[in-house]
């Protein structure tokens, strides 16, 4: 499973940015069937977090409405540079983390 | 249409007629009418919820707790027909400041037909800028989809939005 966290490369300090998630995933309903004909498991990304500097920014409780690949978008406005920090688990108690420096180039 | 809902919802903040609203809790005789009126145009009840299915009322009623849910501040943005059901854009925006005295704790999208109503449920730390969330839902078939957001204050926003959607998400070629 990959992730990304997608940032606006033209950002500034104390600005509204939005930011971008994207992960990895098949988000099986456990509705579908494999070529076979034999039942697919449900296995969704159940929770999903998004920290900034240890700050937890967005806390989201998907389901099997979830698109596969989830994607996620939204605003924030940001005082100082940091870390992001995703993290994510699935049905099968999957984990998974993925991290993106956002540096802003005009103060720090 | 447009001018007389707003015109209604200006209305419906007038205290005397604030005044009316509160006493259609109570069998008070003739105030009930002219507030029933006026809060129709601005809450759930006796909107679009009448058309859904039963389950479906039930379960917008537990997440709101049984509050009235005011159809205002909730933008809602799905495209009128989703070809595929698989993956359909959705953006829901609110208007609240985001900040520490006015911001919106909870956020969540329902659909009236998937057999899990709950698409995704969202908590946000107050980031000072407007609420501005898109995502991608799958959808069985057309319907009408909701997004719930409660500020701070404990009170329900809502909007809702109907979809046509030609192929559902929730069957295969085995079917």
């Amino acid at each position: 499973m990959t992730a990304r966290i997608v940032l606006p490369i033209a950002r500034k300090l104390g600005e509204p940015m939005a930011v971008r998630i994207l992960i990895q995933h098949p988000m099986d309903t456990g509705f579908m069937h494999d070529v076979s004909g034999a039942a697919i498991e449900k296995n969704v990304i159940h929770s999903l977090s998004l920290e900034f500097n240890g700050e937890e920014l967005l806390n989201a409780e998907l389901g099997t409405g979830t698109a596969a690949n989830p994607f996620i978008q939204f605003q924030v406005r940001l005082r100082q540079s940091g870390e992001f920090l995703l993290k994510w688990v699935d049905d099968k108690g999957q984990m998974g983390m993925e991290r993106a420096a956002c540096i802003f180039a005009d103060r720090n | 249409m447009n001018f007389k809902r707003q015109t209604l919802a200006k209305l419906a903040n007038w205290p005397i007629l604030a005044l009316c609203r509160s006493m259609i809790i109570k069998p008070a005789g003739l105030v009930i009418p002219l507030g029933a009126v006026l809060v129709k145009a601005r809450t759930v009840g006796a909107q679009a919820l009448d058309v859904e299915s039963e389950e479906f009322r039930l379960l917008f009623q537990e997440l709101t707790q049984g509050q009235q849910v005011n159809v205002q501040r909730v933008h809602l943005s799905v495209p009128r027909l989703a070809d595929n059901g698989h993956s359909v854009p959705l953006r829901v925006w609110v208007d609240a400041l985001q900040s520490e005295a006015e911001h919106v704790k909870r956020l969540i999208i329902l659909s009236c037909r998937n057999p899990r109503p709950l698409i995704a449920r969202f908590q946000f730390k107050p980031m000072e800028t407007p609420l501005s969330l898109s995502t991608r839902i799958r959808l069985n078939g057309s319907q009408r989809i909701w997004a719930l957001a409660q500020l701070n204050d404990e009170t329900w926003w809502g909007a809702h939005a109907q979809v046509e959607v030609t192929e559902s998400a929730c069957l295969d070629a085995t079917l």
